[in-house]
This record gives C-alpha cells, structure tokens and sequence, in this order.
C-alpha cells in the first residue's frame, strides 16, 4: 500500500507541473502589459517600469517562472490588484465557507444518489426506479442556479424559514448545500443505478441468491462492495464538479467564498487572485482524484497489487 | 457430383441496413421519441424565431405594463423595462441551442481525431493527449471556461469556445477507448492484410465503430453545455444585457424576484425543457444504440 502512496503521489509531479506552468502563462496571455495592469490605469511610464523591475516581469521566462513557482510553495501568491492585500490572505478568508459548503453539499446528495440509486435497481423498472430516474433526469437538467433562485424564493422569500444570504450559522447552509448538491445527487443515483444493475447481473449474486440468501444479505453484502468500485471514481470527478459549481451557487446566495472571490476577480481583472485561485482550484481537485485512486485500492485490492 | 450448391438468398426482412436496426430499437423508446420531436420541433421555432416573435426581443418596451404577469397579450408576461417575455424566450432559444450544437460539435471533432490517433498509434503520441486530457479534466469545467473567457474576454462566443474546449477531453477519451478495444478485432487484421493505409483503416474501419457512443455522448453533453454556457452568462460572462440570453435574462430577473418572480420562471423553464429534452432523447439513443456505455 505504501508503494502504491507513493508510486501515485509521483504520478501527480508531471500533471500539477504542467498546470502551474499553464496558470503561469495566463498572465503572459493575457492581451496587454501584466506591468501596466498591476501599476493600474494612470501610472506613468517610470511608475510602469518600476512595477515591472518590482515583480521581476523584465527577468527572462524561465527565471520568472521558477520565482512563481517558488513563491507559490510558500504560498506567496502576490497582492491583489483590487484591494491591495496579499492574495493569501484574501483567499484564506474564503476558503472554510467554500470547503464547508462543498463538504455539506457532498455529503447528502452522496448519500442520497446511492439510496436512490440502489432502490432504483433493486426495483428495476417498477415504481421506485421510475420516480427515482424521473428526478434524478430532472435533477441533472435543472441550472444550479435557477434551481438557488427557485428555493430562495419560496422558503426564504415567500415562508420566511430560512435565511436568503451569508453564511453565518448552519441554516444559512441549507438553501446553497441543497442547490448545489441537486446535480451530484442526480448523478450519483444515476450512475449508481447502472453499477448495481451490472453487478446484480453476477454469477456470484445468482450463486448467493440460490443458496437461499435473503435480498438484504445479497444486496448488502455481496453486491455493494462491487457496485462501489466505479460509483467512488464517479464521486472524486463530482467533487471536482461541485467545487466549479460552488462558483455559481455562491453568486447566487452572497456566499463569502472562493467562488464569488474568483467571478469579483474575473470582472475586475485581478489576475493574482485568478492565477492563485485556478491553481487552489486544480490543486484540490488533484488532491482530491489521489483520495479517491487510494479509496479505491482500499475497496479493490487487486489495483493495489499492479 | 454435380450438384451445385445452392445459395440460400436470406428473406429480405432478416436483412437489416444499420439504420433501420437503430430505428427498429429507437421507436420503443417512446419517452425519446418524444423529446426527440420536441428538440426538433425547439430547433425549428428557434431558426424561425426572428419570424414568429410577436414582439421585438430586444427594442419592444411596453411602459404601461412593466413587469406584469402573463396574459393574452404577453403569453410569458413582460420584464421591468417592459420587454415581451416570450419573445426573448424565443430568441434566446437561437443562442442557448447554437451554443451548446457548436461547442460540442467542434469539441467532438477535435476530440474524436485525437482520440483515434491516440489509441490507433499509441507510444508517445498517445501519452501526450491523454496527459493533456488529464490536465483539462484537472479543471472542473466551468473554471476553465472562467479561465478562458478572463483571458480572452467576456462574450458569447469566447463561451462558446470555453466549453467546446473541455469538450475536447471527454470524447478524446470515449474515442480512444474504443478504438484500443477495436483494432485488436479479426476485420481490422483483415483489412490490414489487404493493404489498406493507416488513414483508410481509421476513417472507414474504426471511426464507423465509435460513431455510436459518440453520437450518445454528443446528445448528453449539449444539455451540459447549454446549462455551462447559461450558466457563464448568468455570472456576467457570457452574453451581455440586452441580448436575451436564458442566463442572462435569469440574471437581470433577480433583482426583480419580490416583485415579478414570473420574470425568472420562464428562462428557468425554457433551460429545464430544453436540457430535460437533450438528456431523454440522450438516454434513449444510448439504450437502442449502445447499452454498455455508462449511464451518467
């Protein structure tokens, strides 16, 4: 297993090399001068190049990009553009609600796409799977954030239960962890759904059931640990989905997080927050495919002995 | 002996061009065949659209009902600067419908020749796209669009371009799958004896192998790529007030939800049944043409 840690934290260098070399280059292809956007719109030329000397813009490629580097690892990311303080800070500030947002959003529509998604194939093409698929295809083709508008509007606005924006105690929770989870759900259920339908097709699940095992012991204990290899792959893509889709549902409930700092920064070009944010983003998402590649071995010894 | 053999001539109703088999199994899928008709049914409103719109989309401000709720006269109701909210549904169908066919037309493009290349040679050409589909799938979607349209701007189709570029990896990836399980198979080997050229065994023999799931994946993602692109333009991204966008409209609705939420309902809608459309008509496909891929 721990051959299999490393050999896998290793395979991960070349692919969070390459991204931190993209999020580097975004500066450089931005259209216009990195120089002038940071010096801000009035400097003079002097001003511009004193901004230049001061964030080594004028030192060659390769040089600039091992500095980055090299800072980024210190989680030095610069200043902001539009509030003038460091990057770190202003992300540091917006990463618990995000992460706990995420984490909530996960949690349930997780738990809830499986339920669904095993109901629906032990009943295959009976009433459960037909209401099961019927909300779960409604469930991937409703926005996000029409789906935050319609839930704000009638528990918040119209019955006065829950708050409408910030993220201040765990009912502000509800209304932006629901919105945002709906999809995964949807999906988990789905996908869950055809897992269990293959694995029910087994010979060792007709073997069970002909030794006269009871439909919970052959569901329980003798499909689910099968259905689970694929629908764990599924949930590490999903999590990466809800961390782009908190972007949306946080402009949607005011949420003061990551999300909404990334679409402020886009709209006021603030490209150290961008650049730090894409690579916070990716580098989770990363992180987040390593747990999911070790859950997995866990699951399935084979992959472990590869 | 002299008897010559007979050739049984099989009875024309066992003989089944690919076509016909499809529609065979396709028209048992009556939830499809309807969301089937109804996408062709959103395709030809949206390409008459600038014909049939009662109002101006864009130039039509009714000042004597501002924000007012649905009736005779407006089907959808009016916005708060007075605009006909079923004409902008109708016009915003043109763009919500060619965003999502453009960008995963091209992305299925791209991503297919990539995908046959990749499994046909493998070796290091292989390795190179298939590390490059896992830095882009290392972008969840939609921040790769935000990355994108923040290097090149906001607008439609700076968008439209976004999507179709994490487009690219999905069917890169499908593509190669296929084709790895593919040009191990006895026809291909035959095809290769005969001397057929590399291009010719790829675009005549493999690519017809690949083109079912494709076509399944393609259908799916558009109802994605629409939700994406709507989505971009509901955070300001995308199309610009006063085009009628879904996302935007849904956007400048919210200001407005107290008082006229009938103003977000229809663009909610429009993008529902549409994408509800995509997916029902995606799903059937992928049961009458190809019952193995996954069901996500």
């Amino acid at each position: 297993m721990a051959v299999y840690l490393l050999k896998r934290l290793l395979g991960l260098l070349p692919t969070l090399l390459i991204v931190a070399l993209l999020v580097f280059a975004f500066v450089h292809l931005l259209p216009g001068d990195p120089a002038r956007m940071a010096a801000g719109v009035d400097a003079g030329p002097e001003t511009v190049e004193l901004v230049r000397r001061d964030l080594g813009l004028d030192r060659p490629l390769p040089e600039q990009f091992v500095r980055f580097f090299g800072h980024a690892l210190q989680g030095d990311f610069g200043t902001s553009i539009r509030s003038k303080r460091p990057v770190a800070t202003e992300i540091a500030e917006r990463f618990g609600p995000t992460l706990w947002l995420t984490l909530a959003a996960m949690g349930w529509s997780v738990a809830l796409g499986l339920v669904l998604g095993i109901v629906s194939a032990v009943w295959r093409n009976r009433w459960p799977d037909r209401l099961g698929m019927s909300l779960a295809v409604s469930g991937i083709s409703f926005p996000s954030f029409a789906l935050g508008m319609v839930l704000m509007q009638l528990f918040s606005v119209q019955l006065g239960w829950l708050p409408t924006v910030g993220a201040d105690s765990w009912r502000h929770y509800i209304l932006p962890s629901l919105t945002l989870g709906a999809t995964v759900a949807a999906v988990m259920a789905r996908f869950t759904r055809s897992s269990f339908i293959d694995i029910l097709k087994e010979d060792y699940v007709r073997t069970a059931r002909a030794k006269g095992l009871g439909e919970v012991s052959v569901v329980f204990k003798h499909s689910l640990r099968n259905a689970l290899i694929p629908v764990v792959t599924m949930m590490g893509l999903q999590f990466g989905f809800l961390l782009g889709g908190s972007i949306v549902v946080e402009v949607v409930f005011n949420w003061p997080g990551m999300g909404r700092l990334l679409v402020d920064a886009v709209e006021m070009r603030d490209y150290p927050v961008i650049q730090a944010l894409v690579l916070l983003f990716s580098l989770e998402f990363i992180l987040i495919n390593l747990v999911v590649d070790l859950l997995y071995a866990v699951i399935n010894p084979t992959i472990r002995f590869h | 002996m002299n008897t010559t053999p007979t050739i049984v001539e099989p009875a024309p109703s066992a003989v089944r061009t690919p076509a016909a088999e499809f529609w065979r199994k396709f028209k048992r899928q009556h939830v499809a065949l309807v969301a089937g008709g109804f996408v062709l049914l959103l395709v030809l409103a949206a390409t008459l659209a600038p014909w049939l719109v009662p109002f101006d989309a864009e130039n039509f401000f009714d000042y004597d009902a501002l924000n007012a709720a649905p009736s005779a006269k407006h089907w959808f109701g009016v916005d708060s600067l007075g605009r006909d909210i079923f004409s902008r549904i109708l016009m915003g169908a043109r763009i919500s419908l060619a965003a999502g066919f453009i960008s995963v037309a091209v992305g299925a493009v791209i991503g297919t020749l990539l995908g046959l290349l990749a499994g046909y040679y493998q070796g290091w050409w292989d390795r190179i796209v298939m590390r490059m589909s896992d830095v882009l799938f290392a972008f969840p979607g939609i921040l790769l669009a935000i990355g994108i349209v923040a290097i090149l701007g906001s607008g439609m189709v700076n968008v439209i371009l976004a999507v179709a570029v994490f487009s690219v990896p999905a069917f890169a990836r499908l593509v190669r799958g296929n084709v790895l399980s593919l040009k191990h198979q006895t026809y291909i080997e035959a095809v290769r004896s005969i001397g057929a050229s590399d291009a010719t065994i790829m675009l005549r023999h493999l690519l017809p192998g690949t083109v079912a799931s494709a076509v399944v994946y393609l259908t799916m993602r558009i109802g994605t790529s629409i939700i994406t692109a709507a989505s971009l333009s509901f955070l300001g991204l995308g199309a610009q007030p006063p085009t009628p966008e879904w996302g935007a409209m849904l956007n400048e609705a919210r200001a407005d939800m107290l008082n006229a939420p009938h103003v977000a309902l229809f663009p909610s809608l429009a993008i529902f049944v549409t994408v509800l459309a995509f997916n029902l008509l995606g799903d059937g496909l992928r049961d009458a043409l190809d019952p193995k891929l996954d069901k996500y």
